[in-house]
C-alpha cells in the first residue's frame, strides 16, 4: 500500500508502465481461462449441436430451397422456377386440394371428439371407483401402440369384426363396408385416433382434475349447487389451463397424422383419405417428385408453426394473467 | 372426499366397466382369432376359438424372423435413448451454466426446432443422408434420432436444471473436482426424475417409430417391428391368420414394457406434456 503510493508520486510514467505490466499478465490469463471455458461449451454442447444440425437445420434450410426447383433426384440438374411450384399447387393440383380440405375437416372432428371424450374418461376415473386404476389403465393402453399397429388391428375389425357383429345383431351400420367408401373410411380413421387418443388426453385431465381443491367444491355443495353447476362454474374454469394445452396437442398431432393413415386406409379408396402427410410422402417417394413435395412441406410446415406459435402466446399470456 | 359408496355410484362404476370393456373390444379381436385356424376366423370371428391354438404364432415368428426384429428394436432403442440422454443433459448443463448470449441463441434454436414437422426435413434428409453414409445403417438411425429427439430432451432437462442450486457445484470446483467430473458426479444423479421421463418419452416414440426407420433401413435384415408388421401385413393381406399373431407379437413388447413401467410412463406423460 505504501509503496504503491510512493510510485505514484514520484513518476507518472511509472504508474502508466505498472498499469501495463499488470494488464500484459492479466491478459493472457484471462484469455487461457476463457479458451478452457470456450473448449468446455464445445465439449458439451458441440456433439448434440452437430447432429442437430446435420440432421435438422441443413436438410430444413435446403428443403426451403429445394420447394422453389424442379429437384426430381432422378437428373443431376437443379433449376431454380422460383413460385412455379406454389402456383401449381393452388391452381391445379386438386389431390392436394383435396387432401387439405380433408385434413382440416379432420382436424376438426379429432380435436373435438378426443377431447369431449378424454375430459368425460378423466371425470369418470376420479370418481370414487373400486375399478377407477385399472380403468384408467385400460383407457390409456390403446396409446402405447403406435399408429401403424393401431391401424392394422382396426383393418381387421372393419373388415372382419364389423361384419361378424353385423351379421349376429342385424345393425346395417356394421353390415357396411367401411374401408371401401369414402365418408365411412373418413369416420374409420377419425374412430382409431380418437380410441388412441382419448386416454393420453384423459392422462393431462386427470391431473388437472386432481389439483381441484376439493374444498371449493365441498363449499359449493352446501351452497346448493348442483353436479352441472359445480362442473361448469368450478371444475372448469380451473381445468381451463390443461384445456389449452390438449387443444393443441391433438390440433398439432391431428394435422399431423400419418401412420394410422397408411396402414388403415393407405389413402383409399380411390385417395379419398388421403391426408397432407401421406400427400407429401407419396408426392416425394412415389411420384419422385421433390421440389413439389418440398413446396407441399413447406406450406404444411408453416401451418404446424402458426398453430405452434399460437399456443406459446396464448399460454404465455395466461400465465402472465394469473 | 368420504363418501359412502352409494348406489349412485354403483351405476357409475357399471357404465365405466362397460365403456372399459369396450375399449378393450379391438384386443379381444384381434387375440382370440390369432389363436383359431384360418377357416374359423372367417365362419366364427366374435366366437372364442374352439381350441386354442399356437401354430399362427409359431409360423408368423419364424417368418417375421421374429427374434432379429425384436433385436433390431432393442438396439435402436436403446442405443438411441443413451446417445441422447448423454449428449443432451451434458448439452443443456452447459447452456444454463453459460450465462452468455450464445447459450441463449443455442437453447432457442434447439426449442424453435421443434416445431418442425418430420415431413418438412424428410426429403432433403434422406437425399443427402446417403452422402454421409447415415443410410442403411442402425449407427445412422441413431445418430438422427439423436439430431431429432434433441429438442424436446435438451428442453426438458434444461428445465430441470435450471432449478438445481448452484452451491453444490462450486463446492466441488473448490475441491478441485474437473467441471466434467463435477456434472458427472454431481449434477447427473440430480436429474434422475427428469432423465426417467425423458427416457419413457423417447423409448415410447422411437419404438413405435415408422417413417424415418422406413425411409432409412432398406436392408430388410435391419428392419424393425414395426416396419416388419408393415411388410408383413403387405404381403398376406388377407391372410388373417398369420397377419393377426404377429400383430400380437408386435403389441406384446409394449404392454410388457407399460406394465412394468406404469407409475413410470403416467408420471412421464403427465410432466412431459405441460412444458
Amino acid at each position: 500500500m505504501n509503496s504503491q503510493s510512493n510510485v505514484k508520486e514520484v513518476d507518472g510514467a511509472v504508474v502508466v508502465s505498472e498499469k501495463r505490466t499488470q494488464k500484459a499478465v492479466s491478459t493472457p490469463l484471462f484469455s487461457k481461462k476463457k479458451l478452457k471455458d470456450a473448449g468446455l461449451f464445445t465439449l458439451f454442447v458441440g456433439p448434440v449441436f452437430l447432429a442437430f444440425t446435420l440432421i435438422v437445420l441443413i436438410p430444413f434450410f435446403s428443403g426451403v430451397y429445394y420447394a422453389f426447383t424442379d429437384w426430381n433426384g432422378i437428373t443431376g440438374s437443379v433449376q431454380w422456377v422460383g413460385l412455379d411450384n406454389f402456383k401449381y399447387l393452388i391452381f391445379e393440383d386438386k389431390q392436394f386440394h383435396a387432401s387439405f380440405l380433408l385434413t382440416t375437416k379432420y382436424t376438426i372432428v379429432a380435436i373435438l371428439l378426443t377431447n369431449v371424450i378424454g375430459f368425460g374418461l378423466a371425470i369418470l376415473v376420479t370418481q370414487m371407483l373400486k375399478t377407477r386404476n385399472i380403468l384408467r389403465t385400460v383407457f390409456f393402453m390403446p396409446n402405447l401402440l403406435g399408429g401403424l399397429l393401431l391401424g392394422f388391428i382396426w383393418q381387421f375389425i372393419f373388415v372382419k369384426g364389423f361384419a361378424s357383429i353385423g351379421e349376429i345383431t342385424g345393425i346395417p351400420l356394421f353390415e357396411l363396408a367401411w374401408l371401401g367408401d369414402a365418408s365411412t373410411a373418413f369416420w374409420g380413421i377419425v374412430i382409431v385416433s380418437v380410441w388412441q387418443g382419448a386416454g393420453y388426453i384423459m392422462i393431462i385431465y386427470i391431473a388437472a382434475l386432481q389439483n381441484v381443491p376439493q374444498e371449493l367444491i365441498e363449499a359449493a355443495r352446501i351452497d346448493g349447487a348442483n353436479k352441472f353447476q359445480i362442473l361448469r362454474h368450478i371444475t372448469l374454469p380451473l381445468v381451463a389451463p390443461a384445456v389449452t394445452i390438449c387443444l393443441f396437442l391433438t390440433t398439432a398431432s391431428s394435422f399431423k397424422i400419418f401412420d394410422a393413415n397408411l396402414s388403415l386406409t393407405n389413402g383409399g379408396p380411390f385417395k379419398s383419405t388421403e391426408m397432407l402427410a401421406l400427400n407429401i410422402y407419396t408426392e416425394a417417394f412415389v411420384n419422385n417428385r421433390y421440389g413439389i413435395g418440398e413446396a407441399k412441406a413447406l406450406i404444411f410446415f408453416l401451418i404446424v408453426a402458426a398453430i405452434s406459435v399460437l399456443q406459446v402466446t396464448i399460454s404465455k399470456k395466461r400465465e402472465v394473467e394469473s | 372426499m368420504g363418501h359412502k359408496y352409494s348406489w349412485r355410484t354403483f351405476s357409475v362404476e357399471i357404465f365405466a366397466i362397460v365403456l372399459g370393456l369396450l375399449f378393450l373390444v379391438p384386443f379381444y379381436y384381434v387375440v382370440s382369432n390369432s389363436l383359431k385356424p384360418f377357416a374359423e376366423i372367417l365362419t366364427n370371428t366374435s366366437a372364442l376359438p374352439k381350441v386354442f391354438q399356437f401354430e399362427n404364432y409359431v409360423r408368423a415368428f419364424e417368418m417375421l424372423d421374429f427374434f432379429n426384429v425384436f433385436k433390431n428394436s432393442l438396439i435402436i432403442t436403446i442405443a438411441s435413448n443413451v446417445v441422447l440422454v448423454i449428449f443432451c443433459s451434458m448439452a443443456a448443463y452447459m447452456l444454463v451454466r453459460t450465462k452468455k448470449k450464445i447459450s441463449n441463441i443455442i437453447f432457442m434454436t434447439f426449442v424453435a426446432a421443434m416445431i418442425i414437422p418430420f415431413q418438412s426435413i424428410m426429403i432433403p434428409l434422406i437425399k443427402t443422408a446417403g452422402n454421409f453414409g447415415l443410410l442403411n445403417s442402425v449407427w445412422g438411425l441413431v445418430i438422427m434420432y439423436l439430431g431429432f429427439g434433441s429438442g424436446m430432451t435438451i428442453f426438458l432437462y434444461h428445465g430441470f436444471i435450471k432449478g438445481i442450486p448452484v452451491e453444490l457445484e462450486e463446492a466441488a470446483i473448490i475441491d478441485g473436482c474437473s467441471r466434467f467430473g463435477v456434472f458427472w458426479r454431481i449434477v447427473f444423479p440430480l436429474l434422475k426424475p427428469i432423465t426417467v421421463t425423458i427416457v419413457i418419452l423417447n423409448s415410447l416414440w422411437i419404438w413405435n417409430d415408422f417413417l424415418l426407420p422406413s425411409l432409412v433401413l432398406q436392408d430388410p435384415e435391419l428392419r424393425t417391428i414395426p416396419l416388419a408388421t408393415f411388410f408383413f401385413f403387405g404381403q398376406y393381406t388377407k391372410q388373417w391368420d398369420l397377419a393377426l399373431a404377429a400383430l400380437v407379437l408386435g403389441i406384446i413388447p409394449l404392454l410388457i414394457f407399460f406394465f412394468s413401467m406404469q407409475k413410470h410412463i403416467i408420471k412421464g406423460i403427465t410432466s412431459g406434456s405441460i412444458k
